[in-house]
């Protein structure tokens, strides 16, 4: 195994090119020889990217994704850390299953897997789980999340942002209240009218967030919403923020590019929750994440079996795989601001996080985690090309801008020529 | 002639008109001694039917073996389907077997769009979730118009549960695609979000029909409506909504939204009742008003077998 590595004519962040050197782990200073040169000549480094909300399936749904095929494919889209959700089988709401999760992402090694522990005993919103032993737990979990399911009661939802203020925990709500979405299959509005889907309307969204950013503001917490999807809910977030809430905020990929109009096909590939929503969200969701009323941008990465998506819409399971394309999806929304990209995908979700070592600035010193985009290169989606297991890409046939062509884990490649080394 | 029928929407004006025109043609067969075309002989119609529904399912085997095809019936009940098979793997049997047309009728909305990607064969939608049931409407414009000689130019109000009915959205969509004018009238909990807007896609005219815009109304108050109304069609409400508020009870309902003798009284002399079944009695519609003779509904489960054998007529290559 090479230690040291010289990235040749390198764009760091989109500044001037430079060379840069990575030695034992860590960004080394100035230049000097390497064992290996990589020709950076057009490559632009961001920090890895940090994805605060992967759905790795294992344990329990292994024909769908493993905390390794996950951790490959977020390899391949830039990543160098991922956040595992909790709804796995058995649930992530011990000690036990976050450490098994935790030592599946070391034995991987191609990116590091912070397990996401539930809030709730089996995500069923009736009873805390021990969240104070997966904090202390080898995982050292932070953020806590029923994801799939909104902790609905708001006793317990106080409970929950009051309890994990012990351990500087965060609880990332999935924010659905689920009264109005009972049945609810896609967006409610003129599309589902048309196709005779159950609606999802944006305001058992925002109902949620409002509620849980007064409850945050009363007992002092901090609270992460997951996935927002509506213009209303980023005028409840921009209310609360503007108030002194500590409220932070993702945003998928795919409620930045696609809208409700695609269920048309009644193709359950864009089926997800929460659903696609109309093109006046999605340009509200572009303009709260310039701004900042979004913080980050997080994949909702959510592999599926075929035989889960091969079917009648109402009888598939929501969601879509995100890492490999999550990157060059925002670069086609955003344009190269490679200052905001690395804020958005890498150093804020750190910080949410308290993640130590990713999502810093590549100077000397620092854990080299990073990786090279090439912003030129043109890519048409093909979902068996995917290194996710499962094919569930709304993407298929897509072109879109941007090649991964390195990523590097505290120095050491876990992707070159955009292939992944292991 | 396209290929499937999954929604009213497949149909401009011309190839509905065209479809009510077979239909007539198929009407007139149903009065001689031998009711029977060649047409379809050596073809497979498949009735493919995921949910219980008697009267769908009798309407397209007697459509089919009017026109001398083979008929299958595959009734979830009792096969493979109800063992877990996947409806892809249902249509790759039913491919296999050749089947030339597949009637589907299923509890999920956008199954026959699923089942057209699928199979090489032609697909019906026979009522799919609270998405479409194309025939339904296409019997509906053929009584009408056997009533009243003509569809463009007449107001239709459409009362009752819209937000569940596939038989609402394929009437809106294929009334209005004909030159009709329809308002959807019921509780604002039973009328769906942006339903106008919904079912009145875009500016452009159809070919050979005309601009859509402004053709779909709503109303809150069936009294209000009546006056000017040349059909009203009742539909069915099933009581287990008032359990989801959708109104507090069946009286109130029928108070309301019921079509009684009185309010009948108010529709104009030509004015026809219609229902495409099975009636609550007393809930969205009075006895002696279903019994009248304004009332259509036994001529509609006639015009049901006629307009069926249209559709399948012209969707398995009789190049009408």
């Amino acid at each position: 195994m090479t230690s040291s590595y010289l990235i040749k004519g390198v764009s760091v962040l989109g500044g001037d090119r430079t060379d840069l050197l990575i030695r034992d782990g860590v960004v080394a200073d100035g230049g000097g020889t390497a064992d290996e040169t990589i020709d950076a000549d057009g490559l632009v480094a961001l920090p890895g990217l940090v994805d605060l909300h992967t759905h790795l399936r294992e344990p329990g749904r292994e024909d769908a994704e493993t905390v390794e095929t996950g951790s490959r494919a977020a390899a391949l889209g830039g990543y160098t850390a991922v956040f595992a959700m909790a709804n796995t089988s058995p649930v992530a709401d011990t000690a036990g299953v976050v450490e098994q999760v935790w030592r599946l992402g070391r034995e991987a090694g191609l990116v590091d897997v912070l397990p996401i522990g539930a809030v709730t005993v089996g995500l069923a919103g009736r009873q805390l789980a021990e969240l104070g032993a997966m904090a202390t737990s080898a995982a050292g979990v932070r953020i806590f999340s029923d994801d799939g399911h909104c902790v609905a009661d708001p006793r317990l939802m106080r409970r929950a942002l009051e309890y994990v203020k012990a351990f500087d925990g965060i609880i990332a709500q999935h924010a659905e209240e689920p009264r109005l979405t009972e049945g609810a299959q896609m967006h409610e509005g003129e599309v589902s009218t048309r196709l005779g889907l159950t609606g999802w309307p944006a305001v058992a969204e925002e109902a949620i967030i409002a509620r849980d950013v007064l409850l945050a503001e009363h007992v002092g917490s901090r609270l992460h919403v997951c996935h927002v999807s509506t213009a209303g809910s980023v005028e409840v977030l921009r209310h609360a923020k503007a108030r002194g809430v500590r409220v932070t905020a993702e945003v998928t990929p795919h409620h930045l590019l696609l809208t409700d109009e695609l269920a048309a096909s009644y193709d359950p590939v864009f089926k997800v929750n929460p659903p696609l929503r109309t093109a006046s969200d999605v340009t509200a969701l572009r303009e709260a994440l310039v701004e900042g009323v979004i913080d980050i941008v997080a994949t909702d990465h959510a592999p599926h079996a075929v035989e889960d998506k091969e079917c009648e819409w109402a009888y598939a399971r929501p969601g879509m795989v995100g890492l490999e394309t999550a990157l060059p999806v925002v670069l086609s929304v955003l344009g190269e601001q490679w200052e905001l990209i690395a804020e958005r995908m890498s150093r804020a979700p750190a910080r949410i996080a308290g993640l130590a070592g990713h999502g810093t600035d590549l100077s000397a010193g620092t854990p080299a985690n990073l990786t090279l985009v090439d912003p030129s290169a043109r890519r048409v989606v093909d979902p068996a090309g995917l290194a996710s297991r499962s094919r569930n890409t709304p993407y298929a046939g897509t072109t879109l801008p941007g090649r991964i062509v390195a990523t590097f884990l505290r120095g050491e490649p876990t992707v070159l020529d955009g292939k992944a080394v292991k | 002639m396209i290929k499937h029928l999954r929604s009213a929407a497949d149909l401009d004006a011309g190839t509905a008109t065209l479809i009510l025109d077979t239909a007539a043609e198929m009407a007139a067969l149903a009065g001689r001694e031998v009711k029977k075309l060649p047409t379809l002989r050596g073809r497979t119609v498949v009735n493919l039917f995921y949910e219980d529904s008697t009267r769908t399912r009798i309407s397209f085997e007697a459509a089919a073996k009017r026109l001398s095809a083979d008929v299958i019936n595959f009734s979830a009940k009792g096969s493979s389907v109800s063992k877990g098979e996947s409806l892809k793997d249902t249509a790759l049997t039913l491919q296999a077997m050749g089947a030339d047309a597949v009637v589907i009728r299923h509890p999920a909305s956008g199954a026959p769009h699923r089942l057209a990607s699928w199979v090489d064969g032609s697909v019906v939608n026979a009522g799919d979730g609270t998405h479409e049931h194309p025939t339904q409407a296409l019997l509906d414009a053929y009584t009408m118009r056997s009533r009243l000689g003509r569809i463009d130019g007449l107001n239709v109000a459409i009362v009752g549960d819209v937000l569940h009915s596939r038989v609402a959205r394929s009437n809106v969509l294929l009334l209005t695609t004909l030159g009709a004018k329809v308002t959807l009238v019921g509780p604002p909990t039973l009328i769906p979000v942006d339903i106008a807007a919904a079912l009145s896609p875009g500016t452009e005219p159809s070919r050979g029909g005309k601009p859509k815009e402004n053709r779909t109304g709503v109303s809150y108050d069936l009294d209000s409506v009546l006056a000017g109304t040349d059909v009203v069609m009742m539909l069915r409400v099933q009581t287990e909504r008032m359990q989801d508020s959708y109104f507090p009870s069946a009286r109130e309902y029928s108070r309301r939204y019921g079509l009684d003798v009185p309010r009948m009284r108010k529709l104009p002399e030509h004015a026809i009742v219609m229902h495409p079944g099975p009636m609550n009695r007393g809930m969205e519609i009075a006895p002696e008003v279903a019994d009248s003779s304004r009332s259509t509904i036994v001529e509609q489960v006639a015009n049901g077998v006629s307009a069926r054998m249209a559709v399948l007529y012209l969707l398995l290559g009789g190049k009408a």
